[in-house]
């Protein structure tokens, strides 16, 4: 089975610094890979690199069999609207808007009519745990809260790749825990690939599978494996 | 920890007499618990009875034995077979985490490839812990969160000596 995204050797620098140095990563579709790596590996420009944010000085990047590299900005940041969706570290909400209005945004911004739009927003609420806060802006909740809101923007228009960078770096253990929980099955159940970049190893435990990003190179280091037995739970 | 497969690693890098092997030992592994000559030999002795190293003959001077120890092809087989497995992840598994990597090291082999395959060992223990925790009971996942902040604390360790083992080679091999 081809990939459902891939980046194949790429290379980008800043100026005089390079911080990717010939990386490889693929992830099938519905699969949730998570990306690991120390502060400045790498990793999350990779990540931008897959989704189009940033273009590579060199070597390929593929979605769904197409190169998108080479595509003009337009046409990326259409992809990005429609097949991509973004959860980010600190939510990134609009703080002049709800709740409601920050879910139902990737889709005002597809050209779906307001009313429609905040239809499809609405079921988010109950499934995130979110009831009743859909009139609050971004300065009324609390970090999960607000967390859970930008995780529902980011897959409100079933995305085919969902790219989460960090997306449990400002909360706490516990709260991180549900937003991971709350991510990856709502994913899983719409199909959802997911890219997620993170350097907690139990974040990463949410994947089906792990590469590591070094000096600007991914190495992938394992495959999925069978649930464990519950008399193997005794650490 | 395994002295037998410490001592076959400490042969490959060159043949040595049996105090030179004690002394290495004690010097990288010891942590104020020296191995006993008594051990060393013992040890040895089986280590050439089963094949894995082959011991000259008698050498002149002092000391208990002079005898110096070569590893053989199915010693360094063994050695290489234990080397590349990674440790069943435990709490525990910390000493011989270090052993493998000061081994690794000493011997000028890839640390860091030995390293990521822990690595994947520990996340794959963790992705099997979390599903428990997600579908078990309360009681399962207090232990699986036990378990899983013992192999957290392990990668961190696992990442930090990645980040280090090239200050860490140019020590041990100093």
């Amino acid at each position: 089975m081809s990939p459902l995204i891939e980046a194949r050797d790429i290379e980008l620098a800043f100026g005089e610094t390079p911080a990717l140095r010939g990386a490889s990563l693929a992830a099938e579709a519905g699969e949730v890979l998570a990306v690991m790596g120390a502060s400045g590996s790498g990793k999350s420009t990779l990540l931008h690199c897959l989704a189009g944010i940033l273009v590579p000085d060199a070597g390929e990047v593929h979605f769904d069999g197409q190169r998108i590299d080479r595509l003009d900005e337009n046409r990326r940041s259409a992809l990005r609207r429609d097949a991509f969706g973004f959860v980010f570290q600190f939510g990134q909400l609009v703080p002049e808007l709800t709740a409601e209005e920050n879910i139902a945004l990737p889709l005002l911004l597809g050209g779906v009519r307001r009313a429609a739009a905040l239809a499809e927003a609405r079921p988010w609420f109950a499934r995130l745990g979110l009831d009743g806060l859909g009139g609050r802006r971004s300065g009324e909740l609390s970090g999960g809260q607000a967390q859970r809101v930008a995780l529902a923007r980011g897959l409100v228009t079933r995305p085919r790749v969902l790219f989460a960078d960090e997306p449990t770096g400002a909360l706490d253990s516990l709260t991180g825990e549900q937003v991971m929980e709350l991510m990856v099955g709502a994913a899983r159940e719409q199909g959802t690939t997911v890219v997620l970049v993170t350097h907690e190893p139990r974040v990463a435990a949410y994947a089906d599978r792990e590469a590591v990003v070094r000096d600007g190179r991914a190495r992938t280091l394992s495959t999925g494996s069978a649930p464990v037995a519950a008399e193997r739970v005794a650490p | 920890m395994s002295v037998p497969l410490t001592l076959l690693g400490l042969l490959e890098r060159e043949p040595s007499h049996g105090y030179d092997l004690k002394r290495d030992y004690d010097a990288f592994f010891g942590r104020g618990k020296p191995l006993p000559y008594g051990q060393v030999y013992s040890t040895l002795g089986r280590l050439a009875r089963d094949g894995k190293v082959v011991a000259g003959e008698a050498e002149p001077g002092d000391g208990p034995e002079r005898k110096r120890y070569v590893i053989t092809e199915a010693g360094v087989t063994e050695f290489e077979h234990w080397l590349g497995e990674p440790v069943a992840p435990e709490p525990t598994l910390q000493s011989v985490l270090f052993t493998k990597v000061v081994l690794a090291l000493l011997l000028g082999r890839d640390a860091e490839a030995y390293l990521d395959t822990q690595r994947a060992a520990h996340l794959r223990r963790m992705r099997e812990l979390t599903e428990l925790r997600r579908t078990g009971p309360l009681v399962d996942a207090l232990l699986a969160d036990h378990g899983l902040f013992h192999l957290e604390a392990d990668l961190r360790w696992i990442d930090l000596t990645t980040a280090r083992l090239d200050a860490l080679a140019a020590e041990v091999r100093a």
